[in-house]
């Protein structure tokens, strides 16, 4: 019935059944009072205040009580038809004793059924911290936050249409006690007002319609009053929001929001036309909405804005030191009746929202949504916390349903506790700070780094014990056995080649002692060189000997062979020719020949020992490069 | 010079120096690990420039199938029959499809999921591509090894990790078949030239196995099945018939068809179909090899064994040459027809190619570094002897070569990825633009509107669009289309076809008929997208007369011309598609200077401002007018 907009037969209908409460009420009033009340209080004065700016009705509502009863009173009752109570989001009552305003304290809020009242009311009763002696007077503001109340009327309405609205209220104050004066002021939004009840001392000025003031009405007057009015604001109504909050020890608290929104406005009929819309956005298109603000805390990062499908790109955003604010624009515009859905996340700094009292650590954030003037039907708020938290207690400043979860998330094992809280009708006045408290070790936060690095670790150790290890079936298989030749052949290979690459370099070496020579004509030390190099070139040869003969006895060397014999060969004459040359040099210098002599001399020999030197690098580059295949014997 | 540096290393640390054959494997194993990043990484442009999304048309089917198998399980999806598609004929989706890209990815995320990775299917199926892509480099390299020797195999991985034919195919998002494909067909090659090389019977079934995969992957593995017998007919032509051959390919071929055959899809076409015949012609005419190998080796005698290939080969050869003759040309013919799908293929014998000219380039490079540090480390004397060296332009040429090739390569790898960024990363659904002022602007308009299906229609509703946009509307608007890119029913097709290219009442008629509640166009004439309906209206009016020949294509054409002004045919002025393409566009100024109504893809002004819609509304524009959705009105009481 609440959501469902009112046509104006149903709201006559409405009227009629409350007309008919209230006069039962009325007449029950007498007797009821008394016992419903039992102690003798009076409002004085009651200034009630309605805001129907936006789609949540907001009801502020000041009283002065006072006690003129022999008794002290303990508790003020306050009371609303069902029909409002049931659309009752939140309500909050601050009291203040004596004539001059003081401080205000919170007055704690209970539904009571007092004995002998309708059913058709109900009753909320505002303890006080301490009871009023007779002759004192309380000072009481009470907030009501109503959803649900503002009815589109007509239901349905074309896209160049306004969005009218119903709200019904009761001109004079509900109250279970005698009033003595009282107003009602009620802010509108601004706009075309339809019509509204009139009564005496009714004035609409600007866009505030003003009732009263009423004066000596007796318990539970009710006089009912409608207005039908013009208001276009975003109606703007999450069928459910999933508000998922993860606390990473990491340094990061990631909050994901899953939206439903849908309009809860007058319901589109008709066409959808692009062209007047983009024409004229806020004429032909005036009841829709398409952006909504979210103020989310400062210093969140890593923003992003997607639905089912991906990323939405429409999206704006502002921060300064206070506040970040999001602009979230859905795919399209949102008109009466039309929902959509997305999803916003985003990070905020650890340090921010948890905190450390005696040993254990607790999260301190806001309950609600940080969408504005947004009603959210069903609010699902989990906390993650982190893998191995315990002792874990929640305290939230108003009632809501509570369970608990396990989330797995990535390399958990155990999974992470999550608690979940539920509730119903969620208005920014929710929007409270919430805690929870549980015990979480610090090493705990090493877990899963260690748990990769031993997951790596182990495969790496895997990886060296296969390579390391043989793991061939059968160890005389010919397969098996050629390959361990092949191994031996290449080992062999591989030093047979650390001598060569060694010759070459004495070869260099004394290459560099006869330009010594040619410099310093220091005959002596190219001696020297030339006798340290011999005696090099015959260890190096002995080395070279028993490498060889077990290349030449190994069945897998029939290829290579043949090179490393040619290699042997052209190497010995290399050196041959290049012992010749220093011997000449040597020679020429002692018999201290002309340098143009020299030259002539050694010119035929220079050139065979540069073609000998390259054909023996070549070789080397051969041996070294080339693959040999393998014969590979088909496995038995 | 490292040599140098390790050398004055103190003692204990000298001995950790690498033998060659450590510091070549060292090497070897870090270019490829660099190769496989590379491949992983260059394809990842899509989501830097985008988002993680699915591409395209195709893909969407495929992430929805994925998406059902990972929630309901293998065997609900090899059953499933899809009613949101086809309406009212839906479609058996089990066996319609080549299911090896979903099984994948499902098991990609199954595993991941074991791991205890909390990853979505969607980013596992974004990155199955360019994750074979990468794998894909890992097979060519073993490829390249196998064919020449191991740079030519590292070579042969760099190429393919940046060949832009592949990317455009594998970048991630583009969820498709090919995506897994490519790397089953590079695999199934190597198997079977390593089981060429070597008769082992175990390489063959792995050949097998990868052709197995092939086929539950994508269509093109009939290139396979033609290539090979190609290689294998080459091969006898050659006359390199050899037991190892004879190992590989049955085993390979009779294994692999068992397998192939099980894939709903393929089933008995396997042995039925003309483009496989090829295969089975081969493998009759090994085994003729093999009796006739068989027949020498009994008779023992070379003149005996003359006279019996005189009497058999005239009966074998005129029936052999009979069946194969249609085989090959049949092979043959997939080869060419199939030149985009083989492009990896050519590109990697195109490779070998440029290998074997590298390798020997890389031999006389070997020298360079040498005589590099040696001239480094050595005076200036020496430096004077090398100059006395021989043939010292032979070593000049080399190195200028050798940069040269150097250069080109790079320049190859800038072109590949510049490419990649530029051209092949689009998700062509969201559509980009360069703005006035240089901006990028983002052009959502199909999410927008298919977003705005899924949310604000009714769970039931039946959208009828051409069926380019059949699987976007089914994954991205959850809702039943009438057609969609399967095109497996031309009646169907040529029946939506039909409706858009009637007037309004026969079209309503239509539209009754199939239960149609919303209609969706795409247009481009605000925006100058070009790939709009209007654009591809003719083939629906081509289709539609395919089928019923009360749709004549001259009625929409003047003098043969196809044109949207103010000469435009008649019929074209009132059809269902100009109505709702154009409704209310001629109120709306697209362009400074120009008329209202002026089509921006067409550079016209329309001919036809005046459009009432009688049996339809419109109930969705989005932003930038590419999408436009009709609601199809109830019909009207009786009076």
């Amino acid at each position: 019935m609440a959501t469902q907009p009112p046509p104006p037969r149903r709201v006559a209908a409405l009227l009629l059944v409350l007309v008919l409460v209230l006069v039962l009420v009325l007449v029950a009033s007498a007797s009821a009072s008394a016992s419903a009340t039992s102690a003798d209080l009076v409002v004085t004065r009651a200034d009630r205040r309605v805001d129907l700016t936006s789609h949540i009705v907001r009801v502020l509502t000041s009283l002065k009580v006072e006690n003129i009863g022999p008794e002290a009173a303990s508790q003020v009752l306050l009371a609303f038809p069902n029909v409002q109570a049931k659309n009752l989001a939140a309500i909050r009552a601050f009291g203040m004793e004596g004539k001059v305003k003081g401080p205000s304290t919170v007055l704690p809020i209970e539904v009571v059924q007092p004995s002998g009242v309708p059913p058709e009311l109900t009753f909320f009763s505002a303890s006080l911290s301490k009871a009023l002696e007779k002759g004192k007077i309380l000072h009481m503001d009470v907030l009501t936050v109503f959803t649900h109340s503002l009815q589109p009327f007509p239901e349905e309405i074309t896209q160049a249409e306004s969005q009218l609205v119903v709200y019904q209220d009761s001109a004079h104050y509900l109250s279970p006690y005698p009033v003595k004066v009282q107003t009602l002021s009620i802010r509108l939004p601004g706009g075309r007002v339809e019509s509204y009840t009139k009564y005496p001392n009714t004035k609409l000025a600007e866009s505030e319609l003003k009732y009263g003031p009423f004066e000596d009405r007796p318990p539970f007057s009710y006089s009912p009053m409608v207005v039908h009015f013009e208001n276009n604001n975003p109606f703007a109504v999450a069928k459910e929001v999933i508000r998922e909050i993860e606390i990473s020890h990491w340094g990061n608290v990631q909050i994901t929001e899953h939206y439903n929104i849908v309009h809860g406005g007058a319901k589109l009929k008709g066409e959808f036309s692009r062209i007047d819309y983009q024409s004229r956005p806020y004429v032909r298109g005036v009841s829709s909405f398409r952006h909504l603000i979210a103020r989310l805390p400062p210093r969140a990062h890593s923003i992003y804005y997607r639905d089912e499908i991906g990323n939405i790109s429409t999206s704006h955003m502002w921060s300064d030191s206070k506040k970040t604010q999001l602009e979230v624009e859905p795919r399209f515009p949102l008109f009466g009746g039309w929902q959509t859905t997305f999803t916003i996340g985003y990070g905020l700094p650890l340090q921010d929202f948890v905190f450390n009292s005696d040993g254990k650590r607790f999260l301190n954030i806001t309950f609600g949504s940080p969408v504005e003037e947004i009603l959210i039907e069903n609010l699902i708020v989990k906390v993650v916390l982190p893998e191995g938290s315990k002792d874990i207690d929640v305290s939230v400043p108003f009632p809501a349903k509570q369970w608990k979860e396990v989330k797995y998330s990535h390399l958990d094992t155990s999974g992470r506790p999550v608690v979940v809280l539920e509730k119903p009708d969620v208005i920014p006045e929710h929007n409270l700070y919430f805690q929870v408290h549980y015990r979480f070790n610090n090493i705990s936060v090493l877990r899963e780094p260690m748990m990769l690095i031993t997951g790596f670790f182990l495969l790496f150790m895997a990886c060296i014990v296969y390579m390391h290890t043989d793991l061939s079936i059968s160890k005389n298989s010919p397969s098996y056995l050629a390959k361990v030749q092949w191994d031996e052949v290449q080992n062999i290979t591989q030093q047979i080649q650390a001598i060569f690459e060694r010759c070459l370099a004495l070869h260099d070496k004394l290459e560099a002692s006869l330009r010594d020579l040619s410099r310093s004509g220091d005959v002596q030390s190219c001696k020297a060189a030339r006798k340290a190099a011999d005696a090099q070139f015959k260890e190096l040869a002995k080395e070279l000997k028993p490498l060889l003969t077990s290349l030449h006895s190994s069945p897998q060397s029939y290829q290579i062979w043949p090179k490393v014999e040619d290699l042997v060969a052209k190497e010995r004459e290399l050196q041959e020719k290049l012992m010749a040359r220093h011997s000449t040099v040597v020679d020429s210098f002692e018999k201290k020949l002309r340098g143009q002599d020299v030259e002539n001399r050694i010119a035929t020999q220079q050139q065979k020992v540069a073609a000998l030197r390259q054909e023996v690098e070549s070789l080397l580059e051969y041996i070294n490069s080339s693959r040999f295949p393998v014969d590979n014997p088909e496995a038995d | 010079m490292a040599t140098a540096a390790l050398d004055s290393l103190p003692a204990p640390l000298r001995s950790l120096r690498l033998k060659t054959k450590q510091q070549e494997l060292l090497l070897r194993v870090s270019a490829l690990a660099l190769i496989y990043v590379l491949a992983f990484a260059v394809r990842l442009f899509s989501v830097l420039r985008y988002e993680s999304m699915i591409h395209e048309f195709d893909p969407y089917f495929n992430y929805r199938t994925t998406l059902f198998l990972s929630e309901h399980g293998f065997s609900e999806f090899w059953n499933w029959f899809d009613s949101e598609s086809w309406y009212p004929l839906g479609r058996v989706v089990g066996g319609t499809l080549f299911p090896g890209l979903m099984v994948t990815a499902a098991l990609l995320h199954r595993l991941l999921r074991a791991l205890s990775l909390a990853v979505h299917i969607r980013e596992v199926c974004v990155l199955t591509a360019p994750f074979f892509a990468a794998n894909t480099t890992l097979v060519a390299y073993a490829f390249g090894r196998e064919i020449w020797d191991s740079g030519a195999g590292l070579v042969a991985a760099a190429l393919i990790a940046i060949c832009p034919g592949y990317i455009s195919r594998s970048v991630a998002g583009s969820y498709d078949n090919e995506g897994v494909a490519i790397f089953a067909l590079l695999l199934t090659f190597y198997f079977f030239v390593r089981a060429v090389n070597t008769g082992s019977l175990a390489w063959a079934l792995a050949s097998a196995f990868g052709y197995f995969y092939m086929v539950s992957a994508w269509g093109g593995y009939v290139f396979i099945i033609n290539l090979l017998p190609l290689y294998v007919l080459v091969l006898l032509v050659t006359g390199r018939y050899s037991q190892r051959l004879y190992v590989a390919y049955n085993c390979m071929y009779v294994l692999g068809m068992l397998l192939a055959m099980q894939i709903r899809f393929v089933g008995f076409q396997h042995v039925q179909s003309g483009e496989h015949m090829a295969a089975m012609g081969v493998f009759f005419l090994l085994q003729v090899f093999f009796f006739l190998d068989w027949v020498k080796y009994l008779l023992n005698d070379a003149r005996l064994f003359k006279s019996f290939l005189r009497i058999t080969l005239t009966c074998v050869i005129t029936v052999g040459a009979l069946a194969l003759g249609i085989g090959t040309a049949s092979g043959l013919y997939f080869c060419f027809k199939r030149l985009s799908d083989a492009t990896i293929f050519i590109v990697m014998y195109g490779l070998t190619t440029t290998i074997k000219n590298l390798t020997t380039l890389v031999r006389t490079k070997g020298k360079s570094p040498q005589t590099a540090s040696g001239k480094a480390t050595g005076s200036k004397a020496a430096a004077k002897g090398a100059v006395d060296q021989s043939l010292p332009f032979q070593h000049n040429a080399a190195i200028a070569l050798l940069l040269g090739a150097f250069y080109l390569l790079s320049r190859y790898a800038v072109h590949c990825t510049w490419v990649t960024s530029e051209a092949y990363s689009s998700p062509s659904i969201v559509l980009a633009a360069r703005g006035h002022n240089g901006g990028r602007v983002i052009f959502d308009d199909y999410r927008e509107a298919y977003y705005w299906l899924r949310q604000n229609t009714p769970p039931d509703a039946k959208i009828m669009s051409w069926w380019d946009y059949g699987y976007q509307i089914t994954a991205m608007g959850n809702r039943t289309v009438i057609v969609d890119n399967n095109t497996w029913n031309n009646t169907h097709i040529a029946t939506v076809g039909r409706a858009m290219s009637s007037y309004e009442d026969e079209a309503y008629e239509i539209m009754q008929s199939l239960d149609v509640n919303y209609v969706l166009v795409v247009f481009g004439g605000v925006t100058g997208y070009s790939s709009d309906d209007i654009n591809k209206f003719l083939w629906m009016v081509r289709i539609g007369g395919g089928v019923f020949p009360v749709i004549k294509e001259p009625d929409y054409l003047v003098n043969g011309e196809y044109r949207i002004d103010k000469g435009a045919a008649p019929k074209m002025l009132n059809c269902l598609m100009y109505k709702l393409c154009y409704y209310r566009f001629g109120e709306l100024t697209t362009e400074y200077g120009k008329p209202p109504g002026y089509d921006r893809v067409r550079g016209v002004e329309i001919g036809n401002k005046d459009i009432k819609l009688e049996y339809l509304e419109e109930a969705f524009t989005t932003s930038n007018w590419i999408v436009r959705i009709y609601k199809v009105k109830p019909p009207k009481n009786r009076s």
